[in-house]
């Protein structure tokens, strides 16, 4: 399944699979995980590996470095610079890892030991294998954290991970998978930790390194914009199997496999930035005297108890929301955006400031009040791993908030479960099951469906599609839409994701460091961006589109140089 | 040997596990191929509960041991009566009698024909004591007492060893800090004088029973528990369902009571386990020292305590009782290992699955 590439004519690939399968024996039958694939990485290119959960990707990139767990049975071959890997025994392979491959993990948070220095954790794989020894390696490790654009890497390499940004930690581990010159590496998921515009930096990063070093990099991500901006081949998995491979440009702008046409067709997308200031803003619309509002806050200032200090997460933001509409309040982690969303449930006291739902200050009701206030408010979470108690039943889960708040009777909250699995298109016959029988993306429909269980007149969605993948993301916030549209509830809708504010949101906020920023109407807001953060936040998404994505970069490059001239 | 691991567990291989039979309609969506697979997916939905108990019925070392457990209680409780129920062996703890052939035991194990006097249990199977008591209704009466204090002693310690670990791990804070520092001052204490002193008073004043011994060892031993059971709720609580029931305007004592101890329980059940058989061991040197159960009640401790001089020229005094002490704490102990493994499968099946992974590369 593989397509002739130009370099094949140039000799070995820096890793290749051929035929490779995979299952996992697990306690009920067993998974075949990968079923078949042939795949190669030459040297100095970036081949990305697409797909959803479950389709394999991540466990075909294991089996290339080996670490594999015990239960899985591999057959085929995995040739790491032309030598087999699939069954090699432990101690030929550990020579192997870092010197021919090496690997960028997704979790920058994790992936560097807290009680090393960075010096220790750099030094340690070229001592490892014997390439530079004490103060040799401290030097090239000095030379490699300056490669991978660490400041004054000569104080800093005595510092422990915890003492720098997420960013750089990632550039941290970039510089150990390139310490001893790897063959290929293998990029985990790379940016998806990491907030837009440190992922910019970080794909600029890994675009540079692959030309100066001549490294095959296989590059595994749902993002398929990642993909545009970086990747040279594209590799779409689908359940174990490869469905389409060829050049970026090929699979992106005319797929043809039915598969990778819908995936697609489901990445939201963002309309293009006007940065020439010839955007006429439509006419604002006339106030709509029956408007009202559910959820208005005014000064809101929230805090954290940090052991004594206290620590400011929201400063002074106001907002209002009226019946019917969806706002989003978007920005980076740290911004505050959650903390906003936890205050509205209760789950936070409010510092100073007026946080009210339907008129009711939240801040100043009593605990019980407090409590029959939150029967008209629904929330989804994030994680639908953890949002559902893993022993209630999925019924149970539904009628919760109805035995909560004591409404109806065992016949009548059964009825209303059976009405809200029928709306977020589910079969009824689910009350029974338990949640871990269900996929993410359906677990998160059933949450959607408790949210609504009681008709709340304000639903909280805190980041409810970032776990998802994107087509089950497509389907969810569709159904979000189309429930929002019968139930007529009013939505706050937090989210990292700009592409997804604009294609759900009325209104939106744009928050960083606890401030709001910017805010508006959506139409406004994110397609003639008036503050500077918004401009560098739009223009760090990338989309799924080469071409376009290459434009976007250098107009990037352009904003960057324009505000910064000295650097 | 959390709750959540297992659940990880569990839910990896769903998305996974899904060819597409043949004669089906290629699906290219995700969430198509999802959708159909729960709409194919039949047969009865098998619960945490369920998948745990199947685990632990596939736990051989634990079934044999379950086996073993129940056998010795149902001995005990049947064979000399409880509670004013009369049982199947005739003769009572209490009755002495005529010493016959200095007390040696009546059953034979050993077949005729390999040189033993034949399968036959005899007039005292267990032998007699020095006063002609039989020595079979002695030890199960001794077995019963241990049995009802162990099992006391377990439910009490771990009902309030939950208690205090779910309160301390889910408002932190100052209640955090008295309800611990509460459990350091019970685990500095030691604890086989602390329960000494208690037990003897408590027996004292309560004429001596069994429940008062046991309710003051239970009252001892929660510490452990509480310990396991907060570090276990403070990561439980910072899960989003736990958020979305507060949200949702839940009672605390309902997000404690309906969300996270029900989560808790491989942890709860396992050292349950482990506080029974802890709590035999416990009686059992607190009666041969001469705290515990007093005589003319009996207990395996206290056999062992009466007739430890008798070691050296009739052994079976303190063999029997001893060996059923043996019998239950390992039992018991077994119990909880195979409950553990259930609780939490990844521990477990490592050897059996490398094997044939090497089968296979070769």
């Amino acid at each position: 399944m593989s397509i002739a590439s130009e370099q094949a004519t140039k000799g070995g690939t820096a890793l290749s699979f051929e035929n490779l399968s995979v299952s996992f024996e697990t306690e009920f039958a067993d998974v075949h995980a990968v079923k078949g694939l042939s795949l190669e990485v030459y040297p100095g290119e970036v081949v990305a590996l697409v797909g959803e959960s479950g389709s394999g990707k991540s466990v075909t990139s294991t089996a290339a470095i080996g670490l594999l767990p015990p239960n899985a049975y591999i057959t085929g071959k995995a040739l790491v610079g032309g030598v087999n890997v699939v069954g090699m025994p432990e101690s030929k392979l550990r020579k192997m890892r870092a010197t021919d491959i090496a690997m960028v993990f997704q979790e920058p948070m994790t992936a560097l030991n807290p009680v090393l220095t960075i010096e220790r954790q750099l030094t340690e794989s070229l001592e490892l294998h014997g390439l530079a020894y004490g103060k040799d390696a401290t030097a090239r490790a000095i030379e490699l954290l300056e490669m991978v654009g660490i400041p004054e890497p000569r104080k800093r390499i005595k510092q422990y991970p915890h003492q720098f940004s997420g960013g750089q930690r990632q550039r941290i581990v970039i510089a150990m998978a390139i310490s001893c010159d790897p063959k290929v590496i293998i990029a985990d998921e790379p940016t998806t930790a990491l907030d837009v515009t440190v992922q910019a930096e970080i794909l600029d990063l890994l675009r540079e390194l692959k030309d100066k070093l001549n490294t095959g990099i296989l590059l595994i991500t749902h993002n398929m914009g990642v993909v545009a901006d970086l990747a040279d081949r594209v590799a779409v998995m689908f359940r174990g199997s490869l469905v389409e491979t060829g050049t970026v440009d090929q699979v992106l702008n005319h797929p043809e496999h039915p598969y990778t046409q819908k995936l697609l067709a489901s990445v939201p997308r963002l309309a293009v930035m006007d940065v020439t200031d010839t955007w006429v803003p439509e006419p604002a619309d006339v106030v709509d005297p029956d408007r009202k509002l559910v959820l208005e806050a005014r000064n809101l200032v929230l805090e954290y108890d940090m052991r004594g200090s206290k620590f400011r997460a929201v400063d002074d933001v106001s907002f209002e929301l009226g019946r019917g509409e969806i706002l989003g309040i978007v920005g980076e982690s740290g911004s505050g955006k959650s903390t906003v969303a936890k205050a509205v449930l209760g789950l936070l006291p409010v510092a100073s400031g007026v946080l009210a739902v339907q008129g009711t200050n939240l801040a100043a009701l009593r605990p019980k009040a407090a409590r029959a206030i939150r029967a008209k408010i629904g929330v989804i979470f994030q994680d639908p791993a953890a949002s559902l108690n893993p022993r209630f039943p999925i019924g149970d889960c539904i009628t919760e908030p109805m035995v909560v708040h004591k409404v109806g009777n065992r016949a009548s909250r059964t009825k209303r479960a059976q009405e809200l699995l029928d709306a977020v298109h589910l079969p009824r016959t689910v009350m029974n099951r338990y949640p871990h029988e269900l996929s993410g993306g359906q677990r998160q429909r059933i949450c959607i469906a408790r949210a609504l269980t009681l008709d709340p007149e304000l639903l909280i969605a805190d980041e409810p599609t970032s776990a998802l993948d994107v087509s089950v993301q497509a389907a969810v916030l569709e159904m979000i839409q189309e429930l929002q549209e019968s139930y007529e509830f009013a939505c706050l809708f937090v989210s990292h994701d700009l592409a997804v504010v604009d294609l759900l949101a009325h209104n939106v906020v744009v928050m960083k460091d606890g401030k709001s920023v910017e805010q508006g109407r959506v139409t406004d807001v994110l397609h003639s961006p008036q503050h500077d953060y918004t401009r560098r936040l739009l223009a760090a998404a990338p989309v799924p589109e080469p071409g376009e994505q290459a434009e976007r970069r250098e107009a990037r490059r352009l904003l960057m140089a324009m505000e910064n001239p000295d650097s | 040997m959390s709750g959540v691991k297992d659940n990880e567990e569990l839910r990896g291989p769903h998305n996974m596990k899904s060819d597409i039979e043949p004669g089906e309609q290629q699906l290219v969506s995700l969430v198509e191929v999802e959708d159909a697979e729960l709409a194919r997916k039949q047969g009865e939905s098998r619960s945490q509960g369920q998948l745990v108990r199947r685990r632990f019925f596939n736990h051989k070392a634990a079934m044999i041991s379950t086996v073993v457990l129940v056998f010795i209680t149902l001995m005990a409780f049947t064979s000399i009566g409880f509670a004013g129920i009369p049982g199947w062996w005739g003769k009572s703890y209490m009755m002495s009698g005529t010493v016959i052939n200095g007390g040696a035991p009546t059953m034979s194990l050993l077949p005729s024909w390999l040189g033993g006097s034949g399968l036959a249990i005899g007039e005292h199977p267990f032998g007699q004591d020095n006063t002609g008591k039989d020595y079979f209704a002695l030890v199960m009466r001794g077995t019963q007492k241990s049995i009802i204090i162990a099992v006391t002693v377990g439910a009490v310690a771990t009902v309030i060893g939950a208690i205090v670990g779910a309160l301390a791990g889910y408002f932190r804070g100052w209640v955090d800090e008295v309800l611990m520092r509460m459990t350091d001052l019970f685990i500095v204490i030691p604890l086989l004088v602390l329960a000494a002193v208690l037990g003897q008073m408590a027996g004292s004043k309560l004429g001596g029973s069994i429940f008062a011994l046991a309710l003051v060892l239970g009252l001892l031993t929660w510490t452990g528990l509480a310990r396991l059971v907060r570090g276990e709720i403070l990561s439980l609580r910072e899960r989003e369902y736990v958020a979305a029931a507060q949200a949702m305007g839940s009672k605390t004592s309902r997000v404690i009571f309906k969300h996270l101890l029900p989560n808790t329980i491989g942890v709860i059940v396992v050292n349950a386990t482990f506080a029974i058989a802890g709590a035999i061991l416990l009686e059992t040197s607190l009666s041969f020292l001469g705290f515990g159960v007093v005589a003319p009640e009996s207990s395996l401790g206290l056999l062992i305590s009466q007739y430890q001089n008798a070691f050296t020229n009739r052994p079976w005094l303190f063999w029997w009782p001893g060996m059923i002490i043996v019998a239950i704490a390992l039992s018991v102990n077994f119990l909880g290992d195979g409950l553990r493994d259930a609780f939490d499968p990844r521990q477990t099946k490592k050897t059996r699955r490398r094997k044939k992974t090497e089968e296979g590369q070769a």
